[in-house]
């Protein structure tokens, strides 16, 4: 079993293996987030309290899920990084941090915009939103530590060990500013208040879900493939795939 | 008795360099004196908004102060010598965090009544407040020895250690600060309390070994 996890996970195997992956991922991406904004912008009925506006939920939502899925995604790499020194870990961790990131800004942005139309702001201290600003200051932390430390495994080795401590955090931030917040205000208009979607609005969100993860898998197979050559440039297998 | 002995160096070394004992003190009460330049010298408002007031300058006085916990020990290679000892490393870290708290977050502790009476809060606000850094502090103090191991030796550290810890703080500032502003208003206290203690047991549990990994990381061992 580990035997064939390391000669799975070993970089050139990796390497050849993923690049007749991506063309693939790329076009389902592609497919799921074309058919998923048509069912969401054209076909899916109009909300009958908050109009046309309510199509922000489209993006909005699935790069809230992915905001959260990639953190996951991140200490899962981490921890596998930490425990077996799997170099393909350590890599996938490092390439996953600006993805995720980019998608919490969008999950934030979009909720910005979102808000100004139905809220009549851009921004409240919501125990939502204020747990995502959170959870965007640790992605740049991440980041910011993989920047300052050159030599990679170490990096590695530092960032899987801020991923893990993130980790057991984020519970503890989630429900703190939830407390917090609760204390201060009621409960901001949500929208799961409406309980239940009809499926007509439910179809074109699961998709673009979809479709958000799969262009994760690609985007993220992309950066791991030039990071694996920017590390290993000096091996032999690299220079005879470049020289191919 | 080795964890005892770090305790006891780090305590020492930490009297002998007094000047430098003072300095998150100072930095504490000058922070905590700016907000009613800025905010203007209303007594009213003070009372409202001087619990966060302290507990936003407590937070950065241990931030400042963290970025000696590891450094002195890690020029000269006894930081090394730590971690090559027989005993666990994380044990061994912990005494130098309870060290750490010792010389930052008490003389933090002990200026903040003085620095209540400046803001005008209740003596009930003080001493919740009191209770809450009491119980905040070590907590700040653990998770911060986390970020400092993994920024050693790096240049610049000190502004990197703050971009990781502050959302790891936030949730100390939300029970310490909460704890206060439920005190004002007449409501139970204990709540937050459990949690900042909650936290705190937490943090002691678990901190240590993250932090004596973070080291090896940074060491290269």
């Amino acid at each position: 079993m580990i035997a064939f996890f390391s000669r799975w996970a070993s970089l050139p195997a990796f390497y050849r293996r993923s690049g007749r992956w991506i063309p693939w991922l790329w076009a389902a991406a592609a497919g799921l987030l074309v058919v998923g904004t048509v069912g969401g912008l054209v076909l899916a009925p109009v909300d009958y309290q908050q109009g046309e506006a309510y199509r922000i939920l489209f993006v909005h939502v699935p790069s809230a899920w992915m905001a959260m899925f990639v953190y996951m995604f991140m200490a899962g790499a981490s921890a596998s990084a930490f425990i077996w020194h799997v170099k393909l870990a350590e890599i996938l961790a490092r390439v996953s941090a600006p993805l995720g990131a980019a998608f919490t800004a969008l999950a934030l942005a979009t909720g910005s915009l979102w808000g100004a139309r139905m809220w009549n702001t851009w921004w409240v201290w919501d125990a939502r939103l204020t747990s995502v600003l959170l959870l965007f200051f640790l992605y740049l932390g991440f980041m910011a530590l993989q920047a300052a430390i050159e030599d990679r495994r170490r990096a590695a080795r530092a960032g899987a060990v801020l991923a893990l401590v993130g980790v057991v955090n984020i519970p503890i931030i989630h429900y703190s500013v939830e407390w917090w917040n609760t204390l201060h205000q009621g409960a901001t208009v949500s929208k799961f208040d409406n309980p239940s979607m009809t499926w007509d609005m439910l179809w074109p969100l699961l998709t673009m879900a979809l479709g958000f993860m799969v262009y994760f898998a690609a985007a993220v197979l992309v950066r791991a493939r030039s990071e694996i050559l920017e590390r290993e440039r000096h091996r032999r297998w690299v220079i005879d795939e470049v020289a191919r | 008795m080795a964890w005892w002995a770090v305790l006891r160096r780090d305590l020492l070394l930490s009297v002998r360099r007094l000047g430098e004992l003072g300095n998150p003190v100072v930095f504490f009460a000058a922070v905590v004196s700016l907000f009613p330049l800025a905010l203007g010298a209303d007594a009213a408002l003070l009372r409202s908004v001087g619990p966060g007031i302290v507990w936003v300058g407590a937070l950065l006085a241990t931030l400042l102060s963290l970025e000696g916990l590891f450094r002195a020990d890690f020029e000269d290679g006894s930081l090394e010598q730590l971690l090559l000892s027989p005993h666990p490393a994380s044990v061994l870290v912990s005494a130098k965090i309870l060290a750490h708290w010792l010389v930052t977050g008490v003389p933090l502790l002990l200026i903040t009544p003085l620095l209540g009476v400046l803001l005008n809060l209740s003596p009930l606000a003080q001493g919740v407040l009191f209770g809450g850094l009491l119980l905040g502090t070590p907590t700040l103090s653990l998770l911060g020895s986390v970020a400092v191991a993994l920024t050693l030796g790096l240049p610049r550290g000190g502004l990197l250690i703050s971009v990781l810890l502050l959302p790891l703080f936030a949730p100390v500032l939300v029970f310490g600060a909460g704890a206060v502003g439920s005190a004002l208003l007449e409501m139970p206290v204990l709540p937050y309390f459990y949690m900042l203690g909650a936290e705190l047991a937490l943090a002691v549990t678990v901190v240590p070994l993250a932090t004596a990994a973070a080291l090896r990381a940074s060491l290269g061992s």
